[in-house]
């Protein structure tokens, strides 16, 4: 008892005008704050044992030998982050990760835009032209890179076999390290851009109609319409697609290792799988703990200054 | 890059034409995880503890028409044995597999017993992560050195002790479309191919077998070609023999093979890039006459219809040395080993042995010979043709990052592929080989 009547208290101790009421607020507050605790108690412990405990004994295990085979471990140091920082296969793969995600992310925004502006124009087609953007997106990732591999064959595929009849030889696609990248990013590109187009979409089509018919009346053009109306209002879809992009273009791991499998001679070797190779293929856990965590430093510093960019434009 | 992904590997276009979507394999798939989750928790199904049956938990990596044929054994082995309450798990082929059974090993609670690949033996840390087999029980069951050629049978001993229980040999082979060699001119009356020896040889017959197809004479995968390379290379009894921090290879007799590689795709007489399942489309649909690959794809030809046979790898160095492995079964290590249950997974592995002509339908050799020798092996088209094979058989070097599924292939991948690309000399991609390689050997052991 004493305690409840108590803990209120240090808050309305200054006693100045704006003090009182947060601590009002905060007593009226407190015993709906223990009800929603209990509600998000089945998400927290799963949070917790998934993401936070793995994270804390990970950022353990770069200290020392850990193999996923078991055996003894001993204390190494910081052997494992000083060969992850000096690994020459580590900064390969991060430049291809690197490269890929410069590749990928204006164009995936970029096609996004013009697909949906195509859309929301061309509203008699509407409907296909959303169902044909959007359906490679609901493909699995197997499906997709099979059907890609195919296409991309140089010998037996259709893009190659379509320049052969008008007798152009087409380029290796996956198979030369010079290309392989490009054709894993347009692979990409064709299966994931139908969320970031869904997104444009929907914050298009949000625009009150009004502002366009104002805008009509007094003259404005199709394509002043555009580049006055639609794409100022879409600034903040735009910073949280982008910002969505990069993030999933730095994590790229699947259609990598399908496709190609990080080759040829490891042109497209990401990051994530360098990090899968030595944990997983390798055993040295704890080696690929400490990469990771490398990497995900860099993503959270890839993050922030590009949150701190667009926030503050918007500010 | 795996060099031998003869079961579902995970790399595309493999993977959704080779695994099997049917029926059965889907539900034993879901009882084996059932079985696996049961078995991880520590409990004992319902079933096995009222009905008083031998629990027996078998882990494999066969999907596909191996894991088709792997089911078709165990549904005959579980009908003859009722008192066995067997329940088998497939896992993802490769990394995945090998990933689970150290981890399951290294908490004391894998499975009675699992498939691996004998080249793997070393990285599973043989007396830690598996548990030795105990010769004698096995001989009760009729498998010993009489009935397993010795060259597969030593490689099953570690330190003295017996850790593996050999079910086949499967080497790379070399198949022939009958109907581009037919044309070529280059099959004798009984439809086999003419015998050649010697690079020079070797590329006078794939010429003249391009003359007809107009595009390659042989199919391989350029993708993966480590394999390859060590066939070509022990062909001509060059060695990798690993020390503490370094390791001796020679020098001319790889640049020798990699020469031969260089020199196929660049002559067009292979294909600069060609991976796992195009290797075998590029045969079957004409594109060239004869293919290496191994001895896995058999049913994979099979089901497109084409004529076609096989042979052994072709003597490209004189003999027909070749890259294999062996598929067998290892204990992997229990805390608290139940003799009874040791004594069921024996005899079950003994049962398989006995019975492998069924596993033969897949192309694999089998190890139990009298399976080998029997009249019904005989009759398998084109299995009998190849045989001699298991004797040409040359495993891996003995390191804990070789082996198929292995570290070392999936690198040693990269630098072999510029050859057949062409964008890389033999002698620049052997530098890189052996930079690969002393990276490897860097690396402190994780197991």
């Amino acid at each position: 008892m004493t305690q409840n009547t108590d803990a209120p208290a240090p808050r309305t101790a200054p006693g100045s005008a704006t003090a009182a009421p947060r601590g009002l607020v905060d007593v009226r507050r407190r015993p709906s704050s223990w009800t929603g605790l209990w509600f998000v108690l089945p998400f927290l412990a799963f949070y917790a044992l998934f993401l936070l405990w793995p994270a804390v004994v990970g950022f353990g295990y770069t200290f020392t030998d850990r193999s996923l085979a078991g055996g003894d471990i001993s204390f190494i140091g910081l052997d494992n982050w000083s060969e992850s920082l000096t690994d020459a296969a580590m900064y390969d793969s991060l430049w291809n990760t690197l490269w890929f995600t410069i590749l990928s992310v204006p164009l995936m925004v970029l096609l996004a835009l013009g697909m949906a502006l195509l859309t929301d124009h061309a509203r008699r087609l509407g409907w296909f032209l959303r169902l044909s953007f959007f359906a490679p997106f609901v493909l699995p990732v197997t499906v997709m890179t099979l059907i890609w591999g195919w296409m991309y064959n140089p010998s037996l595929g259709l893009f190659n076999g379509t320049l052969g009849r008008f007798g152009i030889e087409g380029p290796e696609w996956l198979f030369s390290e010079d290309t392989a990248m490009f054709s894993v990013v347009i692979a990409t590109a064709w299966w994931q851009v139908g969320f970031n187009y869904l997104l444009y979409l929907a914050a298009m089509q949000s625009i009150p109609k009004d502002v366009y018919e104002a805008a009509a009346i007094d003259g404005a053009g199709a394509w002043q319409r555009i580049g006055r109306i639609t794409l100022p209002m879409l600034t903040r879809t735009t910073a949280l697609i982008a910002v969505l992009q990069l993030i999933g273009s730095l994590r790229v791991f699947e259609q990598i290792y399908l496709m190609t499998n990080g080759g040829p001679n490891f042109a497209t070797r990401t990051v994530i799988q360098y990090i899968y190779d030595s944990g997983f293929v390798g055993l040295r856990i704890g080696l690929a703990s400490s990469m990771a965590y490398v990497f995900m430093v860099l993503i959270i510093i890839a993050s922030v200054a590009q949150f701190r960019l667009f926030s503050r434009k918007e500010g | 890059m795996r060099d031998v992904p003869h079961h579902p590997s995970p790399f595309p276009p493999s993977p959704l034409p080779r695994s099997s979507p049917t029926g059965p394999g889907r539900r034993s798939f879901m009882a084996g995880a059932l079985a696996a989750g049961l078995a991880a928790t520590g409990c004992t199904p319902p079933d096995t503890l009222l009905s008083g049956r031998t629990r027996l938990r078998q882990w494999n990596l066969f999907a596909g028409g191996d894991g088709n044929r792997m089911i078709e054994m165990h549904d005959a082995y579980q009908a003859e044995h009722p008192e066995i309450d067997f329940r088998a798990t497939t896992f993802t082929w490769g990394a995945p597999f090998y990933t689970k059974v150290a981890m399951g090993a290294a908490g004391g609670r894998g499975a009675d017993i699992a498939t691996v690949h004998l080249s793997r033996l070393e990285s599973l840390a043989p007396g830690r992560l598996l548990d030795p087999i105990d010769p004698a029980l096995l001989a009760e069951f009729g498998i010993d050195d009489t009935v397993v050629l010795p060259n597969i049978w030593e490689k099953c001993f570690f330190d003295g002790e017996l850790y593996a229980i050999p079910i086949d040999t499967h080497v790379l082979i070399q198949y022939i479309n009958l109907d581009v060699c037919r044309q070529a001119g280059v099959l004798d009356a009984d439809d086999r191919l003419v015998e050649v020896s010697g690079v020079d040889d070797y590329f006078d017959l794939l010429r003249e077998i391009q003359g007809v197809t107009g595009e390659y004479g042989l199919s391989m995968d350029t993708w993966n070609p480590w394999s390859n390379f060590w066939a070509l290379y022990r062909q001509q009894d060059g060695d990798i023999v690993f020390g503490e921090d370094d390791f001796e290879m020679d020098d001319d007799k790889a640049l020798a093979a990699m020469d031969v590689m260089y020199r196929l795709s660049e002559e067009g007489l292979a294909p600069r890039h060609s991976r796992d399942a195009d290797t075998a489309a590029n045969l079957s649909n004409g594109h060239s006459g004869l293919m290496i690959h191994g001895n896995w794809e058999i049913p994979t030809l099979e089901a497109t219809g084409i004529e076609f046979s096989a042979t052994q790898f072709p003597a490209v160095f004189g003999n027909h040395r070749t890259r294999g492995d062996s598929h067998c079964y290892v204990f992997p290590h229990q805390r608290d080993r139940d003799p009874e249950r040791t004594r069921a997974a024996t005899e079950y592995a003994a049962w398989m042995l006995h019975n492998s002509l069924t596993w033969a339908g897949g192309g694999h050799i089998p190890a139990y010979q009298p399976v080998v020798e029997s009249s019904e092996y005989d009759a398998l088209h084109p299995q009998s043709e190849y045989r001699e094979a298991a004797e040409n058989v040359q495993f891996e070097p003995e390191a804990w990052f070789s082996g198929s599924a292995g570290r070392l292939q999936e690198e040693a991948a990269g630098a072999l592929t510029t050859l057949h690309q062409g964008t890389q000399t033999p002698e620049q991609s052997l530098d890189q080989l052996k930079a690969t390689i002393r990276d490897l050997i860097s690396v402190p052991s994780p197991v």
